[in-house]
């Protein structure tokens, strides 16, 4: 194994950093030359429904035939951009809601007892242990008309007449923040977990009441984590179909719903790529830009 | 022992002054943390404008009362007053105190001049004279061309600095500084010592810090505070403490010593006689001794006090024969353990004070050692 190895210029370093990219090359990298290779072709009822890219013609004459037609259709048809404009701001508002009740969860498993933090940090990764769709299929049943929530409030006198809850924004809003929200805790609290809290008491020592040694200090050196936790929020959320299809409004226009249309039942696989490649774009882009911001930021050697 | 750079200066002793007040007051403290008593009655004054060092082993407390000082533990009985005020249930926040941690604490997000601004921020001082306030503390602790870098951008050093700097720039009734030279390696850690005692005596602040090394302690403080179990065993100067040991246990912890176990034979008010199984002679002692006769007493010897010669010595008391078991040559001196008849190991030091010492006594020669009646401490525990 080892002469083989030194025989391709290999050591076990490079081999051991190699199954990441290796990874990445077979699930990402190649499917996603696969779906920008579709967006770009012309659909057609064949199996597949869509015209070759590239096409040998006669003696050595590659000709390629590429199709802007399916990125121009989704500039033109404003249903594309409302569902994702729609999308994006649906995944923010959702993202800061996990935040907000995020961040005062995450602070108080860091915070308490040591032998409790594992079991408080179970009780949150626990309803992974049940099916994704199930947990969501509950939600109906809690906020259908005659639902948990509605029948509950009738109970103690709140309302007489049930409120229209599924089917609604709202119902979506709860869904995702109910879903993801294990999403933000986990990375703010591996972020608070590890803090120096000696720094709290110098800051004490300097004069800080302990909300301002909070928002002095807690508050800016978590930010790292509210990062991460909010792009892990909002990125799969954006894209979000299960949630919308359940329990929103069938109106409701997410862009999630829109790729699933066009795949499945237009059967127009063209249009689905370009959809979600533009997708991509929209989250890849600002991303990239803000990590490189930051990197500047940091001066590239931030602990 | 490294000597004091207080030895040069005017005698600055307030404790002998009977009408000094103390500038901090502790009084019967105790700190318990469940069953564990950390900190068990200790009273003590200090004065303003001392270094005060608590010394200890880990875990004997120091740290609890430095921390019970800071605001940051209650004691669980007892008071403390700072100028006069009792301090003892106001939040560190309110405290003219203010602490230099072991760890320098220094904020990793802020650059140093933020880090050194932010106790002046807190009090809401205006921009002008924070402003100069930081820049004459980053002067006097010499960085001035630092002042926008990131804490990960400096060394150990660098960093020791801010710390410093980041709670002297308050100017606090009370520094408190835990293991201050604790992480800087030996070289920078001396020069560091003479460096805060400078700054000191600049500021006139006063100073308490812990430590567990004995030098550290010698070198800064003007008195130290040996403490043991939770208890302070014993307060003094650095040469009281080495020289007038009250127990086995101070004379041990600081520097080395040669305990000889043995009883009083003679007991005068001026002088006793000791006799000691490991010894051919008697000990002899010109000062006397408040213990019963017959009881155990031990005499302690530092190395450096105890000469070494090839010739049987005339006298009657304080000798001893030995034989050469090793010798670890130091360069500026030399440490000798000689092993005794009844197998008890004495450790002597002698300065190397000739280059070309051909008549070196060696390994295996049979030695004797002698030392003068003023050189033992007797302790009685």
């Amino acid at each position: 194994m080892k002469p083989l190895l030194k025989r391709l210029g290999l050591d076990g370093r490079s081999v051991v950093t190699a199954v990441p990219y290796l990874w990445l090359l077979l699930f990402f990298l190649i499917p996603f030359v696969i779906v920008l290779k579709i967006s770009f072709s012309t659909g057609q009822i064949a199996m597949p429904p869509y015209e070759p890219l590239l096409h040998w013609t006669g003696e050595k004459v590659l000709q390629i035939k590429l199709n802007l037609g399916n990125f121009a259709f989704l500039v033109e048809d404003d249903l594309y951009w409302k569902a994702y404009l729609n999308s994006i701001w649906v995944a923010s508002v959702s993202t800061f809601f996990c935040l907000l009740l995020g961040y005062p969860i995450a602070y108080a498993i860091a915070r308490s007892n040591p032998s409790a933090r594992n079991i408080l940090m179970l009780l949150i990764v626990l309803p992974f242990w049940t099916s994704f769709l199930l947990r969501v299929y509950a939600w109906i049943g809690i906020l259908k008309n005659n639902g948990l929530l509605n029948n509950f409030l009738i109970w103690i006198g709140a309302i007489d007449q049930p409120i229209q809850m599924l089917q609604t924004d709202f119902a979506v809003y709860v869904g995702i923040v109910y879903s993801y929200l294990p999403f933000m805790i986990l990375p703010l609290y591996a972020n608070l977990e590890k803090m120096d809290l000696t720094l709290l008491e110098a800051a004490a020592d300097l004069g800080c009441r302990p909300w301002q040694g909070f928002l002095k200090i807690t508050l800016p050196l978590s930010l790292p984590g509210v990062r991460a936790g909010c792009l892990l929020v909002f990125i799969p959320a954006v894209g979000e179909f299960v949630i919308p299809s359940l329990l929103g409004d069938p109106g409701m226009l997410m862009i999630g719903k829109v790729l699933w249309t066009e795949f499945f039942n237009n059967r127009d696989w063209p249009v689905a790529s370009a959809v979600a490649i533009v997708l991509l774009l929209f989250l890849v882009v600002p991303m990239m830009y803000f990590q490189r911001a930051q990197d500047a930021e940091a001066g590239g050697a931030h602990r | 022992m490294a000597t004091s750079p207080r030895a040069t200066q005017q005698k600055f002793e307030p404790w002998t002054d009977p009408d000094a007040k103390p500038y901090v007051r502790i009084e019967k403290v105790t700190k318990k943390f469940g069953d564990f008593i950390a900190v068990d009655d200790v009273s003590l004054s200090i004065y303003k404008k001392e270094i005060f060092c608590l010394l200890g082993a880990s875990g004997c407390g120091k740290t609890t009362l430095l921390r019970m000082l800071a605001g940051f533990e209650r004691p669980t009985s007892g008071r403390i007053f700072i100028d006069g005020v009792d301090m003892t249930s106001i939040p560190p926040y309110e405290r003219p105190v203010n602490m230099m941690f072991q760890s320098y604490a220094i904020f990793p997000h802020m650059t140093v001049e933020q880090n050194v601004a932010f106790g002046l921020k807190q009090e809401g001082l205006s921009k002008d004279e924070i402003g100069s306030r930081v820049n004459d503390m980053l002067n006097l602790v010499k960085l001035g061309q630092f002042a926008k870098r990131k804490p990960h951008q400096l060394s150990g050093g660098q960093r020791q600095r801010v710390a410093l700097a980041r709670s002297l720039v308050k100017k606090p009734k009370l520094l408190l500084l835990d293991e201050p030279l604790a992480a800087l390696d030996k070289k920078l850690r001396e020069h560091t010592q003479f460096e805060l005692i400078n700054i000191q005596e600049t500021l006139g602040v006063t100073f308490v810090v812990v430590t567990h090394d004995q030098e550290e302690a010698m070198t800064l403080s003007t008195r130290i505070g040996l403490m043991n179990h939770g208890e302070i065993v014993q307060v003094g100067t650095p040469s009281e403490i080495y020289e007038y040991p009250n127990s086995r246990f101070v004379s041990e912890f600081i520097g080395s010593v040669n305990m000889f176990e043995g009883r009083l034979v003679e007991d005068e008010p001026s002088y006793v006689r000791i006799g000691c199984d490991d010894l051919e002679a008697p000990i002899f002692v010109d000062h006397g001794v408040s213990s019963a006769p017959g009881a155990t007493v031990w005499a302690a010897i530092r190395p450096e006090k105890i000469t070494i010669s090839r010739e049987k010595p005339d006298a009657t008391d304080n000798w001893a024969s030995a034989v050469v078991q090793d010798i670890a040559y130091m360069g500026d001196m030399s440490i000798y353990l000689l092993r005794l008849d009844s197998g008890k190991v004495v450790r002597v030091t002698q300065p190397n004070i000739y280059r070309h010492a051909e008549d070196r006594i060696t390994w295996d020669e049979r030695v004797y050692l002698q030392w003068y009646p003023e050189s033992p401490v007797v302790v009685t525990k």
